[in-house]
């Protein structure tokens, strides 16, 4: 489903990705671990071309995403769910409007919209906070209301970048519980952490990356 | 159909929701708006007090006392040809006498002069009126030039005395609309670029959402749209404002600045206000929408 060519990306004097190469298939869970700086979120960005690589190509399916066009790359976009360890929610909208943003934005209906995102808000338990502003609720519900736009338009892929950096050990088992669901239900899972733990109870592939190097895919071990 | 008013609808959210950064956008609009009527007011007055010396100036056409008046008549509708002429007025003998009396009437030595002469001294004249200041000299010139036969009854014309008052304000009148245009311009820039920037300050705050927003797929008119609503919404409750605001500012100018400005500020304002709304309602949308459209652009490139 993804696969990353020889990528690599310099910053002025920094190697974030060095000489990287690695494929994801579909339906899977891969864990990226490694401290910060390793690449992990540089990794993810790529996929999303959110970052342009300073060499090498990175395809989802059998599409290069730096060659494609905006209007292409939005259509890309809505394919692919993300969440990140700050939550990126819309600070000006409420919850049910967080979620209805990204249902609008690929073109759902009114209706569609009035009968998923309710539901969606009940899946990750934030019904009662439905009409609360991102800074009205915990780190945990912010995160739980990313990961619930993430999943509305049931995308094929779900990019989660430290999506547990910033909470507890209960809202963390939490959200782990939440992605292993989503993947259970058949969409591709990548989650990228600084935490063993985490991947520990998950107990699937688990890439590990270092100054922008891949040294270990468990993938290659078992 | 539903796109479009998703979009109205999360601009006019969004600029509820902005609160006091809101506000600040339309205080700035509001200020350019009002500079924008000042120019409006300031370029009426203006017009107002060229036009009025404009209409003091003239060319009279003083023709000999017995000068037969089918021939001035002759003069007068050839003068009424020409394309430089706005109008032209006849004065008989007889009248151009009685005004005389009339305007003598109080001085008894002269109106004895007058009477001991026994017959009319003066003669009849035409007053030109042309439709620019500067179009007097070609006005003169056709009367000395080619019509000989006239030449035996014109007494004298009176350019050539009004010569140098012409020709200065000719130049005055030219200087202060090229002054006046200059001074609008700069204005202007001035505002747009102060409401420009304003705007995208407003938008500079959110730039990390208009990021995610594309991060989750929304298409480029989807995150622009809003913005450029809200831009517009800036430039119609600015407009409003101005307007009230100019009301009482008007009313002030015309109790006490009438005989100053030679003008009625509130009539002109009152007069005028469905052209100026239309003007100011149009400037603050365009400013609004246009400054939204651009401030947004740098972000949203990816």
């Amino acid at each position: 489903m993804i696969y990353f060519n020889n990528v690599s990306k310099v910053y002025k004097d920094a190697v974030a990705l060095d000489d990287v190469t690695v494929a994801i298939t579909a339906g899977e869970f891969v864990s990226i671990v490694g401290h910060s700086g390793a690449g992990k979120t540089t990794l993810t960005k790529m996929i999303l071309a959110d970052e342009n690589p300073s060499d090498g190509t990175v395809f989802f399916e059998s599409t290069n995403v730096h060659k494609l066009k905006s209007k292409e790359l939005t259509k890309l976009r809505r394919r692919i769910g993300v969440v990140f360890q700050d939550f990126k929610l819309l600070p000006n909208k409420t919850a049910y409007e967080n979620i209805a943003f990204a249902m609008e934005a690929v073109g759902k209906s009114d209706e569609e919209i009035a009968s998923d995102v309710p539901h969606v808000l009940e899946l990750v338990d934030l019904s009662h906070r439905m009409h609360h502003f991102p800074t009205e609720l915990s780190g945990g519900e912010q995160q739980r209301l990313a990961i619930a736009r993430a999943i509305i338009n049931q995308p094929e892929l779900i990019i989660a970048d430290e999506p547990t950096g910033n909470l507890d050990p209960i809202n963390t088992h939490e959200i782990v519980q939440i992605l292993k669901k989503i993947n259970d239900l058949g969409a591709t899972v990548i989650l990228a952490t600084h935490n063993r733990g985490v991947i520990d109870a998950i107990g699937k592939r688990v890439i590990t990356m270092e100054n922008g190097k891949i040294i270990r895919d468990s993938k290659h071990h078992t | 159909m539903t796109e479009f008013k998703r979009i109205i609808k999360a601009g006019f959210i969004n600029f509820r929701r902005g609160g006091l950064v809101s506000w600040a956008a339309v205080l700035v609009v509001t200020i350019t708006l009002s500079v924008i009527i000042l120019i409006i007011l300031l370029q009426a007055v203006l017009y107002f007090s060229l036009n009025s010396v404009k209409d003091k100036v003239d060319v009279t056409i003083y023709f000999i006392p017995d000068a037969p008046s089918e021939k001035i008549m002759l003069l007068k509708s050839s003068l009424e040809k020409l394309p430089e002429v706005a109008n032209v007025s006849y004065t008989s003998a007889e009248v151009a006498l009685a005004n005389f009396r009339a305007r003598h009437g109080n001085d008894y030595p002269t109106i004895a002069a007058l009477d001991e002469i026994g017959n009319n001294p003066l003669g009849a004249f035409l007053n030109v009126k042309a439709k620019e200041v500067s179009q007097y000299e070609s006005i003169a010139s056709f009367m000395k030039g080619d019509n000989p036969l006239l030449q035996s009854i014109i007494y004298k014309i009176n350019y050539n005395q009004n010569k140098l008052v012409i020709d200065r304000l000719s130049g005055i009148i030219s200087g202060a609309q090229e002054l006046g245009f200059l001074v609008t311009l700069i204005l202007m820039i001035i505002s747009v670029i102060i409401t420009f920037n304003t705007i995208r300050l407003t938008i500079f705050i959110a730039k990390e959402e208009i990021g995610v927003m594309r991060l989750v797929g929304a298409s480029k008119i989807h995150v622009r749209g809003p913005f450029m609503v809200e831009g517009a919404v800036y430039g119609i409750i600015a407009t409003f404002i101005t307007l009230i605001l100019f009301t009482p500012a008007t009313a002030w100018l015309g109790r006490n600045m009438t005989d100053f400005l030679g003008l009625n500020m509130y009539d002109y304002y009152i007069s005028n206000l469905f052209q100026i709304f239309a003007i100011i309602l149009l400037s603050g949308i365009l400013l609004g929408v246009i400054s939204s459209f651009l401030a947004v652009r740098k972000y949203l490139n990816k």
